[in-house]
């Protein structure tokens, strides 16, 4: 039976992590369709068609759904759920918001934040702050899964084309209403995406002092990312919080700077693959998890990691 | 304006957790609990939203088993006025902690749930959302920023790129964030009170709930562990390393 992925979008481009959500759709069946719903949005349905082991897309282009509120799409997806023995989406704010509410229309357990698949029913998830990894298998009729996309790895695209079908169905309704948004804009690569990340703590002491790491992403073509004191304190947004309610993050190499390594922060990057720590006080817990740790003032020491990456 | 507040005895936000020899659960004995962060910032944004003359009366409500009382206690003694204890020992999952919830709902009207986005034990992150889905009611997830305005919730969210703001009908479902509020610590006055305040006792079966599961946990394992790191002792090290035995840099 066929697996449905609900595309990651913007209206006006794909989210690229819809391709980790397919790697882990395609474990549970090889058939597997894609929802997009926005408006205006069929530039996104176009991409999704190029995915390997895509075989349809079903394209609900309406505006309605322009801000993807879930009292729409939850009825949108209840329409289009009969047939697929699970739907998965990405662990975002946007899936986070939205799995739940259609695993409670369809009286269904709603699996979260999965990092393995082992069977179409059984799933491995993080829990207590990633400090435990919970197998467990469902028995529903069709599964709900959010998917920790930093977890696998992307499908690839652009050797195929799937047919694209259109979904009529649009609910209007009053209750949620979307009043405005405020997205950071920026060059550098996307926080979720980035094969390296430069992240800073409270030590780094004020919003100036990011630019010393801005400067370094720049070398590095690396995308910066904060601990959760950096984002209270103001320095950054919370766009770059990482950790146990921020964003997961998983890059090749991790360089954590003034950032002291509380659990919540580890939560958020253990998986990494090189993690560098920076930090004056050598009894940080960040040291425990690092494979390079340079126990240093940081304000004399990025000065020169930046001569030394010219 | 009546509002609930759901909140959950958890495990200690500064607890590394150990999981069991026989990798059936994580060890919670003789481990120190308490209230769920995220639902300690719902009691703040509810209790000053009484402060502020626009709620009347908050409910705090919990499932959970006798020892669950103890974070009703602490809502009353926060601010809550009274509060209702839903006994079920175990695990329970989060569709039924939403139907339970809802069955609350549906006999206390409130204009407002409040309640954690997640709670740190399971980080599952869906009461609110299957609560106002069972319920009907519009959602307002990952909230930093909470006015009532109009008969409607305008609610500033986190969301991944940003921010977002949404307007839902009352009554309505938030979740908390981090950036909500600040909680404040409650007073020995407050804690003393508190004990006369009164908690409702009710079981699934008073509400005419049946638990049931779709989920079975087969293990808990702990994560592979990193390998032992390497201190540097400059700069020049760690980028040489970088580039050369790591390899992650150009």
């Amino acid at each position: 039976m066929s697996v449905l992925v609900i595309a990651e979008h913007n209206n006006k481009k794909l989210n690229a992590l819809t391709g980790n959500v397919i790697t882990a759709a395609a474990k549970i069946d090889a058939d597997v369709h894609i929802l997009v719903a926005g408006n205006d949005c069929s530039a996104v349905a176009e991409s999704s068609a190029e995915y390997d082991g895509v075989s349809k897309v079903l394209l609900a282009d309406k505006p309605s759904h322009e801000h993807h509120l879930p009292e729409s799409l939850g009825p949108l997806v209840i329409e289009v759920a009969t047939n697929y023995t699970a739907i998965l989406l990405a662990a975002s704010t946007t899936g986070k918001n939205l799995a739940p509410r259609v695993a409670a229309l369809l009286d269904v357990a709603q699996i979260s934040d999965i990092v393995a698949v082992e069977a179409a029913d059984t799933f491995v998830r993080p829990v207590y702050a990633g400090n435990a990894l919970a197998t467990v298998q469902s028995n529903d009729s069709i599964k709900i899964i959010t998917v920790r996309t930093s977890a696998f790895d992307e499908t690839a695209s652009g050797n195929t084309k799937a047919p694209i079908e259109y979904v009529d169905f649009a609910l209007e309704q009053d209750s949620s209403r979307f009043v405005s948004e405020n997205l950071a804009v920026s060059e550098r690569p996307e926080l979720a995406a980035a094969s390296i990340v430069i992240s800073g703590g409270r030590g780094l002491g004020s919003a100036e002092n990011f630019q010393i790491l801005e400067k370094l992403a720049d070398k590095l073509g690396a995308a910066i990312g904060a601990s959760r004191a950096a984002v209270d304190a103001g320095y950054v947004g919370n766009d770059l919080q990482v950790g146990q309610t921020g964003k997961i993050v998983a890059p090749d190499l991790y360089i954590a700077v003034g950032i002291s390594g509380a659990i919540q922060h580890l939560a958020g990057m253990k998986d990494s693959k090189v993690i560098v720590a920076i930090n004056s006080d050598a009894d940080a817990p960040i040291f425990q998890v690092a494979d390079y740790g340079l126990v240093a003032d940081l304000f004399q020491v990025l000065p020169e990691i930046d001569a030394l990456l010219s | 304006m009546k509002i609930l507040v759901p909140v959950k005895r958890v495990i200690d936000a500064n607890i590394k957790v150990r999981v069991s020899a026989d990798n059936s659960a994580v060890d919670l004995n003789n481990v120190k609990m308490s209230m769920n962060p995220f639902c300690e910032i719902a009691v703040e944004e509810a209790v000053r939203l009484k402060e502020k003359g626009i709620a009347s009366e908050i409910v705090a409500i919990t499932i959970g088993d006798e020892k669950s009382q103890e974070q009703l206690r602490t809502a009353m003694a926060l601010g809550a006025d009274r509060s209702i204890w839903i006994e079920q020992a175990g695990n329970i999952e989060p569709l039924s902690i939403a139907k339970l919830l809802k069955a609350v709902v549906d006999k206390e009207s409130p204009d407002l749930v409040i309640l954690g986005k997640q709670s740190i034990d399971g980080d599952n992150n869906q009461v609110g959302q299957m609560l106002a889905a069972l319920c009907n009611m519009p959602q307002g997830t990952f909230a930093y920023k909470l006015e009532i305005e109009d008969g409607r919730a305008i609610v500033s969210r986190e969301i991944d790129g940003g921010e977002q703001v949404v307007s839902l009908a009352l009554p309505a479902v938030v979740t908390t964030d981090l950036r909500l509020n600040e909680p404040r610590y409650a007073k020995l006055p407050d804690i003393m009170k508190a004990k006369k305040k009164p908690i409702d006792h009710l079981t699934p079966a008073d509400l005419g709930i049946e638990i049931s599961s779709s989920l079975k946990t087969l293990s808990v394992k702990e994560p592979a562990g990193r390998s032992a790191g390497v201190i540097v002792n400059s700069a020049q090290e760690l980028i040489d390393k970088l580039r050369n035995e790591a390899k992650v840099i150009s």
